[in-house]
């Protein structure tokens, strides 16, 4: 359906254009960029909850930019699972922004205007990545958000940010490249890069072997990007010695951004039977995503400090996603989309907590935890509530997609996936366990010793990264309730 | 870890090459990509946008979203190394030249006012006396480029160019500037303020532009709806708007250019740096 | 033997590009200084754009620039015929790679000079070797 409304057009538009405001006013007066990139923010959470309901009410929107009628112009085409990640990213980065802003004051308070703009194109690159209906434009706005996380990661750590982003940029610059040169195969038998377009040509060239090239190069581009098992050796540097503002939206998002472009590739450009009934590799696949999820859960275990610890949890997660998609069937499929969600939600969860521990304690090693039960309980709760998605208790939003990925891997008799799933759980449970013993009761004893049981001064982290902590919360058990909703309204008629 | 690189770029050009079996041989005219859109482009883009260079009227008409996210890069990668390299403590000490006997005198403690006169200079640590033949060759050329620039970006419809190319040239000419003078002189002669105005400016140009076609109800970047605010003939409008943007990215390009070579230059210090 | 090197005549273009290309990706993978694995980083983003803009090339046909075409919008002489000019797309997606590239390159640079402030070095070994020693420092202390 065309749209006359200009919301879709606002999503990418409205973070776009205040970040060129934050980046102009940090020359004159950095106070006012805080405020104005949460307004640029709060517009576009606006515009995309409108773009949902839009959709929800009338079908896919198309928005043809330019007025150019696709195949010849750019449009937006969004569906239910476009509008929905539209959604989620940017009330995540509104979320962040807000919560981030004593961390901003405290570390970068000579260049937090330029932070600001950066972080602001970062946003809309993810949000124009998942709005565009067209292949190469998809790659322009994957270029934004890669050079700007490469620019915030440099920022954290001075030892190894650097050098971490740098061998980011390597690693971001073969998989962008990959991704680019799959898509110039499909120019070149096509002719078109309209996303539709090209899915309506595709059908007639299924035994091309350089359709064949082009698919397996995107999808190799995409795995790097979003650091599948054997190509993840990026992720975790990257998002240890980030900068905690920028790390808490780069881990949940980037990664989920990027699952959504190879489910968008699968369903929408190369089509399910190109890649199961053509080709044989979704069974690797999912092998392949198996052992991302014991190996990201094995490599977690040995980590002592709790943000390298999210990290290679994020590797696991990847594989919950990746094996989703790929194990051919709609429960599976409808597991992997809520999983995006619910993923980008829960490890948010988990870095806003880790951000807030570090934010007070100065560095999130497990030794420095000691007593943070006492000390930080509002941060706690919501650690423990994050803890207890990432493992899959119910009624936590991580329990129901984890089920409908456990349900497809049975229907698709991939047991070796189930199993793995079920062991990540347990994995996760004795790494949250762990963490959660030394926050209640190391250190106590010695306290006992001096005959001072009153315990810790509580030394509880800003009102203003608490609130968004809360929110954050309340959000993975609302969209644990509400999963069966989520599902039938907008999962199950996206995917017919 | 050589026999790791070696084995995979062995199988990339591997499978690469497997493929172009099934790809047109070169040059081919009746290859799917030169007979799907480029047609339409082809015949067609005179006729809707009035501008004959079709370079110009896809890249900043039928594809004018993706240039603007282009101009969005090149402002992403100016504003990174502001942000990574940027140093702004500032040091102690300064040293002023007397130009006429070449005394170097040395400031230990940094005065609010230096001194500033025809006679003194200030100058840094690292200062090399100028080549007078190459000083004056560029203060010759210079001008010339910049005016070449102009043309490159105004020219861009009908000739090749446009905004990236013009850019490109002007911002040469500034660091040509910086390299047969010092980087001092351009710093002097262009504030670090207003080259970073100067990059939001461009992108803000071709967004304004494009939320301008909003105001009528047209959709972003929709030219053909800027016939409210110009009054020109309606078949026109396009290339005008294609032409604003192109001077948008012009400006864009340029800022960024020069932000980029003085600070990776100069380590972010804004002396003399090479 | 003879249609294989009609073969590749014809496509030595996707040849090029491939050699060239795989000359990148080795650079980035297995050389040990930083500038190096930027240079090969280049060379890797060139070949792609060699790749692309070779497929707007057409035989015979001219650059895509209308002639006669000043004065009067679409009341050109004569028809305009797609066999006649090469395709514009190719080259207007290349404008932008190139963009990319060149951002990207400052951007690595940037945090090359970083490093380089740092540790004095751009060779990855004596970087890493520094970095062992650091943390071998803190565990002692």
């Amino acid at each position: 359906m065309m749209t006359n409304t200009v919301y879709p057009a606002l999503v990418v538009i409205a973070p776009l254009l205040t970040a060129l405001f934050c980046s102009g006013f940090s020359w004159v007066e950095k106070r006012i960029c805080y405020p104005v990139a949460g307004a640029g923010l709060l517009v576009a959470t606006y515009s995309a909850f409108r773009v949902l309901l839009e959709v929800l009410a009338e079908g896919t929107v198309q928005y043809r930019m330019a007025g150019w009628a696709p195949p010849f112009g750019i449009e937006f085409r969004i569906d239910l699972l476009n509008a929905l990640v539209l959604l989620v990213v940017a009330a995540i980065s509104l979320v962040n922004l807000v919560a981030s802003h004593r961390f901003v004051i405290r570390d970068m308070d000579d260049r937090s205007g330029t932070f600001y703009a950066i972080y602001l194109l970062f946003v809309t690159g993810l949000l124009g990545v998942v709005a565009t209906g067209d292949l190469f434009n998809l790659y322009v706005l994957l270029e934004i958000t890669s050079l700007t996380s490469y620019a915030q990661i440099a920022m954290g750590d001075p030892d190894r940010g650097p050098l971490a982003s740098l061998n980011y940029v390597f690693i971001g610059v073969i998989g962008a490249s990959f991704y680019l040169l799959g898509v110039g195969y499909i120019y070149i038998k096509t002719g078109s890069l309209n996303m539709v377009d090209v899915a309506s040509i595709l059908p007639a060239l299924q035994d091309s072997s350089a359709i064949l090239i082009a698919f397996i190069f995107c999808m190799i581009g995409v795995w790097i990007k979003m650091a599948l098992f054997p190509l993840h050796i990026w992720l975790p540097n990257a998002y240890t010695y980030a900068p905690l503002p920028a790390s808490r939206v780069i881990a949940p998002l980037m990664t989920k951004v990027m699952v959504y472009v190879m489910i968008r590739l699968m369903l929408t450009v190369f089509g399910l039977d190109y890649i199961f009934e053509k080709l044989d590799i979704a069974k690797a696949v999912v092998w392949l995503s198996t052992a991302a999820i014991l190996a990201g859960g094995v490599m977690a275990l040995a980590q002592r400090d709790i943000k390298k610890m999210a990290a290679y949890i994020i590797v696991s997660e990847i594989g919950y996603m990746v094996g989703g998609a790929w194990l051919g069937n709609k429960i599976g499929m409808t597991g992997s989309i809520l999983h995006i969600m619910n993923d980008a939600v829960m490890t948010f969860a988990l870095f806003l907590a880790a951000g807030n521990l570090a934010f007070k304690l100065g560095d999130v090693r497990f030794k420095n935890l000691e007593n943070s039960f006492a000390k930080m309980p509002w941060t706690m709760t919501g650690f423990v509530l994050a803890g207890f998605s990432i493992i899959g208790v119910p009624p936590t939003c991580g329990f129901f997609s984890k089920w409908y990925l456990v349900l497809g891997g049975i229907e698709a008799g991939a047991y070796h996936f189930v199993a793995a799933l079920i062991i990540s759980s347990l994995i996760c449970a004795v790494l949250f366990f762990r963490i959660f013993e030394i926050g209640f009761f190391s250190g106590e004893s010695h306290g006992r010793d001096h005959g001072h049981s009153a315990g810790p001064e509580m030394a509880e982290a800003p009102v203003s990264m608490l609130i968004p902590l809360g929110i954050t919360s309340i959000f993975l058990i609302g969209l644990g309730l509400y999963s069966g909703v989520i599902v039938n309204r907008i999962i199950h008629p996206f995917l017919g | 870890m050589k026999f790791a690189a070696f084995l995979i770029v062995s199988l990339c050009g591997g499978l690469l090459l497997y493929a172009t079996a099934d790809l047109p041989a070169w040059g081919d005219p009746n290859s799917p990509a030169g007979t799907h859109l480029s047609p339409h482009y082809i015949e067609k883009a005179l006729e809707e946008t009035d501008v004959p260079n079709l370079v110009t009227a896809v890249l900043a008409d039928y594809r004018g979203y993706d240039t603007m996210f282009e101009t969005a890069v090149v402002f992403c990668a100016g504003l990174a190394c502001l942000l990574l390299l940027r140093d702004y403590t500032r040091k102690k000490g300064s040293f002023y030249r007397h130009i006429p006997t070449g005394v170097v005198i040395h400031f230990k403690e940094n005065r609010k006012n230096p001194p500033k006169s025809r006679e003194f200079e200030h100058m840094d640590k690292e200062w090399v006396p100028y080549d007078l033949i190459m000083k004056t060759v560029c203060r010759i050329l210079i001008p010339f480029i910049q005016l070449y620039a102009l043309y490159v970006v105004a020219h861009g419809d009908f000739s090749p160019g446009g905004g990236f190319q013009g850019g490109v040239i002007f911002g040469s000419s500034l660091i040509l500037l910086a390299i047969s003078y010092n980087l001092r002189t351009v710093m002097d002669r262009i504030k670090e303020r207003v080259l970073g105005f100067l990059c939001v400016l461009g992108v803000l140009v071709y967004t304004g532009i494009g939320v301008l076609c909003m105001i009528p109800g047209g959709n972003f970047l929709d030219y053909s709806k800027l016939a409210v605010f110009l009054p020109v003939d309606p078949g026109h409008v396009r290339a005008l708007g294609m032409l604003g943007v192109e001077i948008g990215v012009g400006i864009a390009v340029m800022a960024v250019m020069v932000v980029i070579y003085v600070n990776i230059a100069s380590e972010g210090r804004h002396d003399e740096g090479l | 033997m003879s249609d294989i090197i009609t073969i590749v005549v014809a496509k030595y273009n996707y040849w090029l590009y491939i050699i060239l290309m795989m000359i990148g990706l080795y650079a980035m993978i297995a050389k040990n200084n930083l500038v190096k694995k930027l240079v090969g980083m280049n060379i890797f983003q060139t070949a792609i754009i060699l790749f692309y803009v070779s497929i707007g090339y057409k035989k015979d046909a001219t650059i895509p620039i209308i002639e006669n075409a000043h004065g009067g919008h679409g009341n050109t002489a004569h028809a305009i015929h797609a066999a006649d000019y090469i395709n514009p797309l190719p080259h207007v997606l290349m404008l932008t790679a190139i963009v990319v590239s060149v951002a990207t390159l400052g951007v690595a640079l940037a945090l090359a000079v970083k490093i380089y402030q740092r540790y004095q070095t751009l060779e990855e070994d004596e970087i890493r070797m520094r970095l062992t020693e650091n943390r071998l420092a803190e565990n002692n202390k």
